[in-house]
Formats: C-alpha cells, structure tokens, sequence
C-alpha cells in the first residue's frame, strides 16, 4: 500500500487503482419461504423442507410472505435506502436441475430498495459506499455432484428461501474496504434481525464485480464478474487475483473480456465461467402469478418505528456519552452483541475500565477460543463486578488479572474469588508504611544511591515493596509513602 | 321421467331432492353411457369405480343442503385431482398422480359432487379443436369427424352427448366458450380472479380461468355459484362479493343496454353468422333491451397481442417439466441431453410451436418490440372495454367466426386455426367475464353461439340476459346418438 493508505497495484512506473462493486445474497431471517409455508431451517434432512410449491408442482402458485417483505423494507431502511412503494417481481428464466420452476422469482426493472448509502470506518477516516439498490428472490435448490458417481443428487431444502440481493455501486477500492463494507453491513443487518450473516452456513454470499484502470484515469474498465464467493478472505483473495491477471492483460497490450469468473480456492486464481457472448439470456418479465407488490407508507412507518439504534447512531452516542475514543467505539459497536454486552458491564461499573477490559482481556481470550461474545466464558455481571473491585480499591489491576483468569473457568464469582484466595489488596497506609521502613531498612546501600541522584532506583523499590506486600499491596498508595520517605 | 343422462343439473338436483332418482342411479346412468361412447374419446381417464363407491356412500347418508348433491361430474384434465391421474392432455404428464386437489374441483366436492372421471383436451390447453391432445381427438357428438372445439373439447363433447350432467373447463383465450359454441351449449368464463387458479395446471397465468360448461343457463348459474370463491392459495384471486347466482337469476333484462361492436364484424364472415347476429339482436330488442351501437377500436389488435401473451408465459409456465422432478422423462448422457430428449419426445408440436413462440418474444433484443408492446396493447384494449361499458350494460357478439369445422381441415394452419379465437380473446385480454350459449344453426345443422360479454364481476348480468335470449332463441340440439355402441 502507498502512502495515504490508498490501494494501487505497481507496474513499472505504472499504478493500478482496483474497482470493486459487490452483490451480496444475504438470506432473510425467516421461518418460512419467500413463497411457500416451508421451513428455511439449515441442516435438515435433504428435501424435508420442501411443499409442492417449492418443488413447482402442476398447477402450485406463490403466495408472498409478508414477513419477508416487511424484513427487506427493513433493511432498506438500514440501509437509510429509498423504499420504493411499487415494486414488482419478474421471472428469471433458465434451466437447471436445482431450479423446479424453470425460473427464478426476482425483481429485475422495479426492486423493493432503491439507493442506500453504507458508512465504512477505515483507519485513515469514514468513507461512503453507495447502495444502488436491494431486491428480493428466491434462492435455488442445491445440486450434489460428490454422493452418486453416476448421478447429480438435488436437495430442495434451499429452493425458494429468500434472500436479498444488496448491490453496491462500484465504491470499493481495496480489499481492505471490502473487508469492512461486508463486516459493516453484517453488522447492520445483524442489528436489525433481517439476516443472520452466517457465511458457513451461506446465509451471506457475494459475486464480486472487479475492473481496474490506470491511477488517474476516470473512465471504468471493463469488469469481470467473479460469481458466488463465500468468504470475505477468498473476496479479498479473488480481487487480489483477478486484479492482477486483469493488469498483466493489459501491460501485455491486450483487452480485458467481459465475463463471469469463478475463483479456484485451492489454486488462489479465477477461471472464465462464461463469456459475455455465451451469457444466458434470462428473458424477465413480470410473473403473472403475483400482483405489482403495493407498500403503504403506513407500513414504512410502522417499520420505522421499530428500528433499532444502528451502529453508526450507536457509535456517536458511545462517543458522546461515554466519551470513548472513535477507534474504541468502532470495536464495540461493530457487532451487536459486543454493544449490549458492554452496556450490560456499564451499568453498574466504569466506563473506561470496561472499554478497556471487553476489547482488552476478554476479546483475547474469545479470540483464543475462538468464541463469539454470546458464547463469553464470563458475564458482563462478573466482568462489571471484578471492574467494581479495581475500580474500589479493592485489588490492583494486576491481581484482577489473575482473578480474570480463574472466572473464565466457569464464570465465578470475582468477589469469591477474591475472598478465598485472600487477594484483597492492601489499602491501609500504616501497613504500607510498615512494609516499605522494612523495604529501606534492608537496603540501605540502594538508598544511599538514590539520594545521590540515580532516580532510576525508585522501580526497584515499588518492585520489593509490592513483593514485600505478596503482590497485594496497593500500587498507588505504595508509590506514594514511597516518595515520602525517600524524598523527604 | 325423462332418460337419466338427458336431464339438466337442475332436473337431476331436483329428483334427488325429492328422492325420485338416488345418485348411484344417476353415477351409473352415466357410466353406463359412457362404456358405449368410446367412439368419441372423451375421456382420459375415468373414474368410475370410485364413483360408484361414492354414489353408495352419499346416498346412505345424503346430505341435501347441498348443492350439487350426489351428482356426479367429469371435469376437464386439467384440473389436479388428488389421487387420480392428471395429464393436461401430454405425454409428458402421462403418468402423472397429484396428491392435491385444485380449489375449483375442491369446491364441487364441497357440494356432494362425484368425479366421474377426467376430459380430454388440447394439450396444457394449446388448441382449439382438441386436436393437440396426447391421447387422441375427441369426435364432436353434434357429427361425425366434426371437431368438438378446444381446448376444453372433450369437455363440451361430454355435455352435448349426455355423459355428465355439466363439467368445468378453462378457457385461456376462449377454450370454454368456442367448444360450447361447436357443440351447442353453454359455456362461461367468468372474470379473472373469480375462480381460483390454484391446481390448475397453468397455460398463460394471466389469462386462464375455470368456468362452467352445461346444457343451459340456469346450470350454469348454479355451477359457477360453486366453483366461484376468493382464495388465498392464489394471489390473483380476488375477494369480493360474489352472488347467488341461480337464486338472483332472471329473465328480465328491460332496459338493459346492450352494446353491438362494428369491428366484430370481420371480413369474410359466413352470411349465417351475421344472420345469427342480427337475430340475437332482435331477439334482446324483444326482451326489452335496448341495443346500442359501439367501437372497440383495438379489436384487430387482440389475437396478434393474445398469440404474443399467451404463448410468452407459457414458455416460462411450461419450463417446470423437465423431466427432474415428475412426470415423463427420456433418459440422457447428461442433464442437457436429457432436457433436450425429454422435452422433444414429451411435449407435441403445438406445444413447441408456442413456446418457441413465447421463448423468441421474451428474448433480449426482441422483449420490447414483442412483449412489452403486446403488454400495451393489451391495457388500449381493456380501455376500449372499459370505454364501452361506461355506455353499455353488456355487449352481444358470435362467439366464433364459423361453427364446428371436420377433423384434420385445419391442423396444418396454425394461423387459420387460431383465427377461431377472434371474438374470444379480446375478453381474456381485458380479463372481463362471457359467455357462449347455443342461438342458431347453420347450412349443415351444425350449432352456432353467441357470446355475450359483461362487465368485471358482473356474471348475474350476462347470465340474467342469456337466460332471457335462451328463452326466445329456444335452441334444440338434435343429437342422433350416432356413435353408440352395444
């Protein structure tokens, strides 16, 4: 990366900026079916989730699932998106063995979320990715090539569960950026229950759509469309790869083809899928099962006024009640269960100990066990209750330290803990002035340097003092009486 | 008493009602005559032995609040029955076995009706004189080698030759009301959104809609009095009051205004027809109504736009069959073969042709100029309708350009076929309810229909007026029974 953290990719004298523009799939948090009473349940038995209108019997019609609409009308309101109050669902057209209609139902000319707007924090400030629109559609079935040596199995348990397609203008310009807008935007819709963003389970996916051009230059290159990537690490791999092979195409004189890509995991490359020549003609039209769909402004405002706090207003609010720093709100805000998490400490202890212990000692530790913050081997009443006790004096923050590690063990009770090892520290001034005449007496010959100028000895005596104290003693009451008597 | 078989639904209802006849006399009368009229190849599959069982069942506990009590009833084979085969007249439904039940069929059963059995069709409904279908043609009972129209064929052949009291049929682009009108009885196609659409294997969603095909008007009011309901199962449905429509029926029509198109009078029409024409309306001027030229402009513009829309959403309704899930598949190399071979050998050429059709006018490059055009139209069209009726009650028509034509004249045109639909389509298009009762013959004693076309929800209107035209027109369909078998 250059300076001013811009990503440009160098050829000799050359500069390469990398356009990206991303279509996320993100699966809507529903108990059933975009068109069908189905459960979307993941991890059922194959084809036990699927009604005769999944499996697109004769004669079965699509009913639309009115949470599903309410769900993306959400989300476009997340997205602070234009909710369009006509929309309509077309039919997408081609064959394939997971697809029982013969089409998919999506919206193509008239999508239900216009232009949104996401807010990205990146280290050297905000930037705005545009939203260019979200759509609602069903998704396909699932074909299983790897059972059967002879015959491609199909599990319908995916067909016709919705998702929403949210595409980006092509705003993004690193992988870095990349990797913030789909945190950032996992985020919001984690916030407002309309998708659970679980990539293992594919409940987030995305076709990345990369072009590059010379530093400088404003017209777009020619993109490449690298379908179906379900990770942010092989996003940011496939842009790196494609990014590169695009370059070496055009250092070699030769033109980029319009084309859709698919990346090679294992050989960290992507590979023409199709040719723009050879691109399926999907013949939308408007599905003459279902009505234009109609939203009422009623509808949006009631929506709205179920919108929870979004994490860029919870950011400011942290910022300006708290005053965190902007680095330390971003951390907590980004997922919404390290937000309430924190404000579950805060309520009852302080708001600069807690910031520092949540994304301090107890993200260190779920990052060891690889454990997200609902699943935190210790409560945030614990954790504001061991905040309490540094906070009073009670121990220092280096006993906290060790009683932190035994409340991980099953999320005991600090004041216990405390209690029954006899790590209260001590705080009494005549007991610490007893230890330190001890710690001078029996080092004379280090006091005598100290007075003769070598300040640098003041650390050695905290150091015997507290070893004096068994660890116990409180630093700050310690450096005090220290300084008295050496000083005075 | 007259011949079981020959009586209406309302004649048989009655003497159930009144314990003259039990339905297990009824359900075998009708089997009975169907053994011997194999001939005319109505059925696909039947249904008789469950029928009977049924006819027992209900007459040990008859339940006569209802309103189809006991009878028992064929409908078109494009209706999913549960249990019982479902072919919409293709090879590539031929071993086809819903576990589900369409709304429309489900309200018959609600009513004490009893499946008789299945009707043959023009495949998924593609055609007009049941010359399409995988299982064979239907031979019209009006005369030998006539076609009995389509696509609901089977279904109005079984009406004429007394082998079900009534039946329900589709009509897509006139699929109930050109049949009704070759074999000289009634057919209705109600407003779209009236009847259900769900389980009803889809030929053009946006223009397919059930209706009843009887004898005469007063069945009809009572047929689609049953199978007329708001349904959530299909979000064209619509939810509105609708009437008793047998109940409300009558034969007063004075003062109604009833409009007389100019452009339904096309080149090359045969004199008869317009003879039918000027007789219908004089008969209406007889009944008290007061007719009333007008203008649909757009009327040349309907069968080009019809053979744009319809066949478009065809070709996406028909995608389904591929051979992965159910239904006939050829086996291949490879997925791709295996579409290509179980979509050639599965569907016949006019199903082809029309989604070849509908493939084209939805391609990119073609979309705008075809579909989204023909979707323009399809709106000046509604507005020409809607343009009419703000000066008219209802507006009376032929339902077909000619009357029943032989076997095999027209099934290397396709265009010369399609032009049968000419009076029909226009109406889908505008999703308004008609309907097509028996007014005349012609030079052959062949049966010709007219069509009478109301505004949106208002069926008691249009049936009041054919109840009253029926009346003065007095149609009697001779029928010789010429293909009966010992």
């Amino acid at each position: 990366m250059s300076k001013n953290s811009e990503y440009l990719v160098e050829r000799e004298n050359k500069q390469y900026e990398v356009i990206i523009g991303l279509e996320v799939h993100a699966q809507v948090t529903s108990e059933s079916k975009l068109f069908s009473q189905s459960s979307t349940k993941f991890g059922a038995e194959p084809n036990t989730q699927v009604s005769l209108v999944d499996a697109a019997f004769p004669g079965m019609l699509p009913v639309i699932n009115e949470f599903c609409i309410e769900q993306a009308i959400k989300t476009g309101i997340g997205l602070k998106a234009k909710i369009n109050k006509k929309s309509v669902f077309d039919r997408k057209n081609y064959f394939y063995a997971d697809l029982p209609q013969g089409y998919q139902i999506s919206q193509y000319k008239y999508p239900i979320v216009g232009e949104g707007k996401v807010i990205l924090d990146m280290p050297n400030g905000q930037k705005e990715i545009g939203i260019e629109r979200l759509h609602l559609e069903q998704d396909a079935g699932k074909s299983i090539h790897d059972i059967d040596p002879n015959n491609t199995l199909v599990d319908l348990n995916r067909s016709g569960v919705a998702l929403m397609e949210i595409v980006s203008k092509p705003d993004l310009r690193s992988p870095d950026e990349v990797n913030v807008y789909i945190k950032k935007l996992r985020s919001i819709m984690r916030y407002l229950g309309t998708c659970d963003g679980n990539m293992q389970e594919g409940s987030l996916r995305a076709d990345v759509n990369v072009s590059v051009r010379l530093k400088g230059e404003t017209e777009l290159g020619t993109r490449c469309e690298i379908k179906n990537v379900n990770s942010i690490k092989f996003m940011q791999m496939a842009i790196i790869s494609e990014a590169n092979r695009q370059i070496d195409l055009l250092e070699e004189g030769k033109e980029i083809d319009q084309e859709t890509r698919l990346f090679d995991t294992k050989r960290n490359e992507t590979r023409s899928m199709r040719s723009k020549e050879d691109a399926h003609d999907y013949r939308y039209f408007p599905d003459p099962d279902l009505l234009p769909l109609e939203i009422s402004q009623e509808l949006i405002e009631k929506i709205k006024s179920d919108i929870p706090e979004l994490p860029d207003e919870k950011k400011k609010r942290f910022i300006d009640k708290f005053n965190l720093s902007p680095y330390e709100a971003t951390i907590l805000v980004s997922d919404i269960e390290t937000s309430n998490f924190f404000e579950e400490v805060i309520k009852n202890s302080d708001v600069k100990l807690a910031t520092n212990w949540i994304t301090g000692e107890l993200f260190a530790v779920l990052n060891e066990k690889n454990l997200e913050i609902s699943q935190s081997p210790v409560s945030a009443k614990n954790l504001s209750k061991l905040i309490n006790l540094i906070k009073d004096g009670t121990i220092s923050g280096k006993i906290a330290k060790t009683v932190f590690e035994q409340m991980i063990d099953g999320d005991q009770d600090p004041l216990i803990i405390v209690k029954e090892k006899g790590l209260k520290q001590e705080s009494d001034p005549k007991a610490i002035e007893e230890l330190i005449n001890k710690v001078i007496e029996n080092n004379s010959d280090k006091v005598a340097e100290y007075k003769s100028g070598k300040d640098k000895l003041f650390g050695f005596f905290v150091g015997q003092a507290m070893k004096e104290s068994k660890g116990k003693g409180n630093p700050q009451l310690i450096n005090k009486i220290l300084k008295e008597k050496l000083n005075g | 008493m007259s011949d079981i078989t020959s009586q209406s639904l309302f004649e048989l209802t009655s003497n159930i009602k009144e314990k003259k006849l039990s339905s297990e006399e009824i359900t075998k009368a009708f089997i009975n005559r169907a053994e011997k009229s194999k001939k005319l190849n109505v059925y696909v599959t039947d249904n008789f032995e469950k029928a009977i069982d049924q006819s027992k069942k209900f007459d040990s506990n008859p339940n006569l609040d209802f309103k189809l009590p006991g009878i028992p009833i064929a409908v078109k084979d494009l209706f999913c029955t549960n249990g019982v085969r479902t072919t919409a007249g293709s090879k590539i439904l031929n071993n086809f076995v819903p576990t589900y039940e369409s709304t429309v069929t489900q309200n018959l059963w609600s009513q004490g009706a009893i499946l008789l059995g299945k009707l043959n069709c023009d495949e998924f409904a593609m055609g007009s004189s049941n010359e399409t279908s995988f299982f064979g043609n239907v031979q019209n009972p009006v005369g030998e080698n006539l076609v009995p129209g389509g696509s609901s064929g089977g279904s109005s052949a079984a009406v004429a030759a007394n082998l079900t009291p009534v039946t329900i049929g589709t009509d897509t682009g006139g699929s109930i009301r050109q049949p009704a009108s070759f074999t000289g009885t009634v057919g209705l196609k109600p407003t779209y959104g009236s009847c259900s659409r769900y389980g009803i294997v889809a030929f053009a969603s946006s223009l397919d809609q059930a209706g009843p095909m009887t004898k005469n008007v007063r069945d009809c009011s009572i047929l689609l009095e049953v199978i007329s309901s708001f349904d959530q199962k299909d979000s064209t449905s619509i939810d509105y009051k609708r009437n008793s429509y047998s109940k409300e029926l009558s034969k007063d029509i004075k003062g109604k205004k009833i409009g007389i198109p100019k452009e339904y009078r096309v080149d090359n029409m045969p004199d008869e027809i317009e003879q039918l024409w000027k007789n219908g309306i004089s008969y209406a001027k007889d009944c008290g109504a007061e007719i009333i030229d007008i203008s649909l402009p757009h009327t040349n513009y309907a069968l080009p736009t019809y053979y744009i829309v319809a066949p478009a959403e065809a070709s996406s309704n028909l995608a389904r069959y591929d051979g992965v899930k159910y239904g006939f598949r050829s086996p291949g190399q490879n997925l791709i073969e295996m579409y290509e071979k179980t979509r050639s050998e599965g569907f016949g050429d006019e199903v082809k042709r029309r989604i070849m059709i509908g493939t084209y006018v939805l391609s990119s490059g073609y979309y705008d100029a075809y579909y989204l055009k023909a979707q323009k139209v399809r709106q000046l069209i509604k507005k020409d309708f809607d343009d009419a009726f703000s000066k008219v009650d209802a507006i009376l028509t032929p339902s077909t350009p000619s009357s029943a034509f032989k076997i095999g004249e027209k099934t290397n045109d396709p265009v010369s076929m399609y032009l049968n639909d000419i009076f029909t389509v226009p109406i889908n298009l505008a999703g308004l309810p008609g309907i097509s009762i028996p007014a005349g013959k012609d030079k052959n004693n062949y049966p010709l229909g007219l069509q009478v076309i109301g505004k949106p929800f208002d069926e008691q209107n249009i049936l009041n007026i054919s109840y009253a035209l029926e009346d003065k027109i007095n149609f009697k369909n001779d029928i010789s029974d010429w293909w009966l078998s010992e």
